[in-house]
């Protein structure tokens, strides 16, 4: 097999504040590939964002800092990459597009210069071509009716999910290789939401785009992802392709958060506890003081690494029932097992 | 508490709370005299009642009016028309003393549980606050009335000395909801309690607000865009859209057996968890239109997967929508010619020839979802002379020859909000008829 497209191994991000140092992400590794789409998951503080932000460098540094791992790009290592040279990579080869539309567009400037600036600062597309017809192209190909009349328009005029597609437009400009996509559909209506994902997988297909989808939403997640990066305080709990995660959920975090959702017609469950200081982590697993099935094992050192499931090889979790001493079978049961395992 | 379950068991009418025909305008004025130049019309007529111990639901997507019906039904914006019965009497009749009283029996829980606190307010202290305004007891008495109630939403007595910021979101709507409790309400008032929220404690503020609901015998008027979190803890639902109540009933019959084809279209775009379903098309298109200038006829109708045809043609249904689409189009806003004929390479004054026509036609029919050809002859040929004269120009010739071949009577009149052959209250002109292809 090629190398993949992108491969994150071993990342640390860090932020250093006034209260200490937070270990926003805290060894995270995974691929993407060409037209593949690979879902980060996770609550609110799990690192999902910060991860995703590592890849180009756009956290705020100070106060945050890539302090380890490496991040590799089309034969390049994105950490030891000169600003200049990441500039270069950042909305041409790897674009973002984020949560809240209203903040990515500039109130005074048209749509269209917007989308003609992104590809004349990156000297893209056909130069014999005018770029207002490029841009006009691009606004119809993310399902703006009546492209070209909408091009001299401004933000406030369009809804939030067409400054989404907006958004897209721009992000696409420069024929990206991957497009980084950060809660994307959060902010939309639901029925607006469907249109925006479908396009985004009709975008791909016709690029050939590798995606990363950042979210919290499993519902989301299960209609888009190929593979799923599940996340929790800093560390990825489980990972597989998004039939490993929805048929056999292993990780007792994925499943506590499955069984969490609302609306499922069964009862509802909540997970005790709550967030760790992600300051000072616990020990062990991160997830072992909320974790009914905790054991000593689970206590002590560090997260435990991403043990195969099902003698898969796409799908691992990083839990120490999945290790060769322990039964897995033990985690199905609803009561904890206690502490001695041997 | 005792006082108010005597209070429940002796309405015989057991409705807590009634509404009746509420309208919310908001006018859009123009120039230094303030004209009316048109309104908004957030909330269109809607009527429905919250019993004691029930919890109603409404939800909708954004812009549907349902926020403004949670602060009209609390006169926290006066309604434009209608009557809101409390223990039947009209609300919107009270004067300030009145209103007083009524807000001690009704309170209201925010989304944002960072924006409803003062950050230099303990949480004791803002739990006690409504107690102080409505003039009960001397300060330690009413701090200890709020420990005993941040006792009962899960907290701990001594979390009455910290602060907002000390707390979790989670925590902070907890405090929100013994704000709300502590002045013994009846009605509460809910909107979107718990979208701010990470959806693992998102289900233990629900459970929560069920356990409460259940001890104290609460009505509760819950406003949600979730679905899933509705169906979770609301007895029964009403879906808006546009200002108006679609449909309403048991929470459990619409989800199981929608009747309005915008419920069934939203409960349909909802993505749900697991692979099975994975690809299905929601099959909505467009948007909601603005609100200050709703469509004619049933207000969905513009976007309606299951719009009725009309009679004397014989369509296959997405090729309807199809055809709809443009004519939505070019009644709202027109043909963008001159676009078309860019598209297809048109130079400004130079006539259009039978190739490039041919051209901007097949583009209409992609942009709209219409077929090369349709299925029904005589149809086809209608289209065809639309489209040709919309290619001409003419727009408004190709306006007026699809208005008047396709009408459709979704388009005429507003369907009324009743229970024809539903058993359910459903304002559709479908009533009864099965939804087009079976139920599915």
């Amino acid at each position: 097999m090629s190398e993949p497209l992108l491969s994150v191994s071993d990342l640390e991000t860090q932020f250093h504040t006034d209260a200490g140092t937070v270990f926003a992400v805290d060894g995270v590794s995974f691929d993407v590939d060409h037209g593949e789409t690979v879902a980060i998951v996770g609550e609110s503080g799990s690192g999902k964002t910060v991860t995703s932000e590592s890849i180009t460098s756009i956290l705020d540094t100070p106060p945050g800092e890539i302090v380890g791992g490496t991040i590799t790009f089309d034969g390049m290592d994105l950490t030891t990459l000169s600003e200049t040279a990441l500039q270069d990579v950042r909305g041409k080869r790897i674009s973002h597009i984020f949560q809240n539309p209203q903040n990515g567009l500039n109130p005074v400037y048209t749509v269209g210069r917007q989308i003609g600036e992104a590809i004349r600062i990156h000297d893209h597309g056909d130069p014999e071509v005018p770029v207002q017809r490029q841009v006009v192209d691009l606004l119809d190909k993310t399902g703006i009716p009546e492209a070209s009349a909408r091009v001299d328009d401004y933000p406030h005029e369009f809804s939030g999910g067409m400054k989404q597609r907006v958004l897209i437009a721009m992000a696409l400009a420069c024929d990206p290789d991957l497009l980084i996509a950060d809660e994307p559909t959060t902010a939309l209506d639901v029925t607006i939401q469907g249109q925006i994902l479908r396009l985004l997988e009709d975008l791909q297909a016709e690029h050939d785009m590798g995606i990363i989808f950042v979210t919290h939403d499993l519902g989301v997640v299960s209609e888009i992802a190929d593979r799923v990066v599940v996340m929790y305080a800093g560390k990825v709990m489980e990972t597989g392709t998004v039939e490993d995660i929805f048929r056999n959920p292993s990780h007792p975090y994925t499943r506590a958060l499955m069984d969490c959702l609302p609306g499922r017609g069964g009862s509802m469950d909540r997970i005790e506890g709550s967030l760790p200081d992600v300051t000072d982590p616990p020990a062990g697993c991160r997830f072992s003081p909320r974790c009914e099935h905790a054991t000593e094992a689970c206590r002590s050192g560090d997260q435990p690494p991403l043990w195969g499931v099902d003698n898969g090889d796409t799908h691992e979790a990083s839990c120490v029932y999945y290790d060769a001493e322990h039964d897995e079978g033990e985690l199905a049961g609803g009561e904890g097992a206690t502490g001695g395992h041997q | 508490m005792s006082k108010q379950i005597v209070n429940t068991e002796s309405n015989a009418a057991e409705s807590l709370m009634r509404v009746d025909g509420l309208k919310k305008h908001y006018p859009i004025t123009e120039g230094v005299l303030r004209t009316e130049v048109g309104r908004v019309r957030a909330v269109d007529g809607v009527s429905f009642e919250v019993r004691a111990g029930e919890t109603l639901g409404i939800v909708g997507e954004s812009g549907c009016g349902k926020s403004t019906v949670a602060e009209s039904v609390l006169r926290l914006t006066d309604p434009t028309a209608g009557s809101v019965y409390f223990d039947g009497e009209d609300v919107t009749a009270y004067d300030d003393t009145a209103l007083k009283r009524f807000r001690r029996e009704a309170q209201m829980i925010f989304q944002n549980p960072d924006s409803s606190f003062d950050p230099r307010m303990t949480t004791g202290e803002s739990v006690a606050e409504p107690l102080k305004i409505h003039g009960v007891g001397p300060r330690s008495r009413r701090l200890e009335i709020a420990r005993d109630l941040l006792e009962r939403v899960g907290m701990s007595g001594e979390d009455a000395a910290r602060y907002p910021h000390e707390l979790s979101g989670g925590q902070k709507q907890r405090v929100a909801l013994a704000r709300a409790l502590v002045v013994n309400p009846r009605l509460i008032v809910a909107d979107e309690p718990v979208s701010a929220l990470d959806v693992s404690v998102q289900a233990e503020v629900l459970t929560l607000l069920n356990d409460i609901q259940a001890e104290f015998n609460l009505g509760v008027l819950f406003i949600s865009h979730d679905m899933g979190v509705v169906r979770e803890v609301c007895d029964r639902v009403a879906v808006m859209y546009l200002g108006e109540i679609v449909e309403m009933g048991r929470t459990e019959d619409v989800f199981n057996d929608p009747e309005h084809p915008y419920t069934r279209a939203l409960l349909r775009s909802i993505p749900t968890v697991g692979v099975e379903s994975r690809g299905t098309d929601a099959g909505l298109r467009g948007e909601v239109p603005p609100p200050s200038d709703p469509p004619t006829g049933c207000n969905f109708h513009t976007r309606c997967p299951e719009v009725i045809q009309p009679d004397g043609y014989d369509f296959e249904q997405a090729h309807w929508r199809g055809v709809m689409n443009l004519r939505v189009a070019v009644e709202r806003h027109g043909v963008d010619v001159a676009g078309l004929r860019a598209f297809v390479g048109v130079e400004d004054d130079a006539s259009v020839s039978p190739a490039d026509a041919d051209a901007m036609k097949a583009e209409l029919r992609r942009e709209h979802d219409i077929p090369e050809t349709l299925t029904d002859p005589s149809a086809e040929a209608t289209l065809e002379a639309a489209l040709d004269d919309i290619v001409r120009g003419d727009v408004e010739d190709g306006r007026a020859v699809l208005a008047e071949e396709f009408e459709t009577v979704c388009e005429g009149e507003s369907p009324p909000l009743d229970e024809d052959g539903t058993g359910r209250p459903t304002a559709c002109h479908r009533d009864g008829a099965a939804a087009p292809g079976g139920d599915d």
